[in-house]
């Protein structure tokens, strides 16, 4: 098993108050306090998982190593990142440990061949030759002036989680930590291994197409 | 200093180097002179921040039980251990 350095990110946030009161009942045993992080973290982890190994049964095998590790460091752990993360290494380290038994390559160590896309689509911009090349043929419409209950419905969310599910791994990798799970842009670079500029392309990319996704269907029907 | 102004198909490209704060001044401040002047890409950049903001409401479905079980069951054998 390994055990994840506690090491902080710049920026980082430290463990809360309530992380170290949940840590506190974890070391007591307390069932209660396990059944809120699963219910928290585990779907989460799997996906991130899965990220690092060949198949969805041998993700949720990793997230469940890693939940072993985290009761097993529980009592190592000091407060320098805060739990979330530091259980979210737990994962990365486990899923990576596995995927070179599986003799399978990390991703992210190469983002080459990555080819060039494009935020919105160019035949929304005016061509080349025009006297406003490069401008919107028709701008995009406010959304805020739509109901709330339209914007956060069902329909709407599962328009997104679709949207995520179809990204490039990477890219679903970075869209669901930063938006989704709310981790920082330090927190993330660390737990995907990857620098600043690359975090931020495939942020860029994923949040274009789950904005043009949401686009098709909130106007759809206006 | 006088940099060609930014086209709107450029600006798109640039919203996430915006919001995330990961931008010179020099172009910051050519972005925001277009903003001012563009409604299309004021939009634009409204529909993003939307996105971002409905992205951060979804929430996981619940553990299946068998999950569940398989985790609480090896909690507690951690546990046994323990004591």
């Amino acid at each position: 098993m390994p055990t994840p350095p506690e090491t902080t990110p710049a920026q980082a946030p430290r463990a809360s108050v309530e992380d170290m009161q949940l840590v506190r009942r974890l070391r007591d045993g307390d069932e209660s306090a396990f059944m809120e992080l699963i219910d928290h973290y585990h779907q989460s982890l799997v996906r991130l998982a899965r990220r690092y190994v060949s198949s969805q049964a041998v993700a949720e095998d990793v997230a469940q190593e890693a939940w072993v590790g985290v009761f097993r460091g529980i009592d190592r752990f000091e407060g320098r990142s805060s739990l979330r993360t530091w259980i979210y290494r737990i994962l990365t380290n486990t899923a990576k440990t596995r995927a070179q038994r599986e003799a399978r390559s990390v991703p992210f160590a190469s983002l080459g061949g990555d080819d060039e896309e494009a935020a919105v689509d160019a035949d929304r911009f005016r061509p080349a030759g025009d006297e406003w090349a490069g401008h919107w043929v028709s701008f995009p419409n406010q959304w805020s002036d739509l109901p709330e209950q339209r914007l956060l419905g069902d329909e709407t969310r599962r328009v997104i989680e679709e949207a995520i599910d179809r990204l490039p791994p990477n890219q679903a990798a970075v869209i669901r930590l930063r938006d989704v799970e709310g981790f920082g842009s330090a927190e993330v670079r660390d737990l995907l291994d990857i620098g600043e500029a690359n975090e931020r392309v495939l942020l860029h990319r994923a949040r274009s197409k789950v904005r043009a996704a949401l686009e098709r269907y909130l106007e759809e029907d206006r | 200093m006088s940099e060609p102004e930014l086209t709107c198909r450029e600006l798109v490209e640039l919203v996430t180097d915006y919001l995330e704060g990961a931008m010179d001044d020099a172009t910051r401040v050519r972005v925001d002179q277009h903003l001012a002047g563009c409604p299309g890409c004021t939009a634009y950049l409204d529909e993003m921040r939307v996105t971002i903001r409905v992205t951060g409401t979804l929430t996981e479905r619940d553990l299946s039980a068998p999950v569940r079980d398989s985790l609480l069951h090896a909690f507690r054998g951690w546990r046994r251990g323990l004591t």
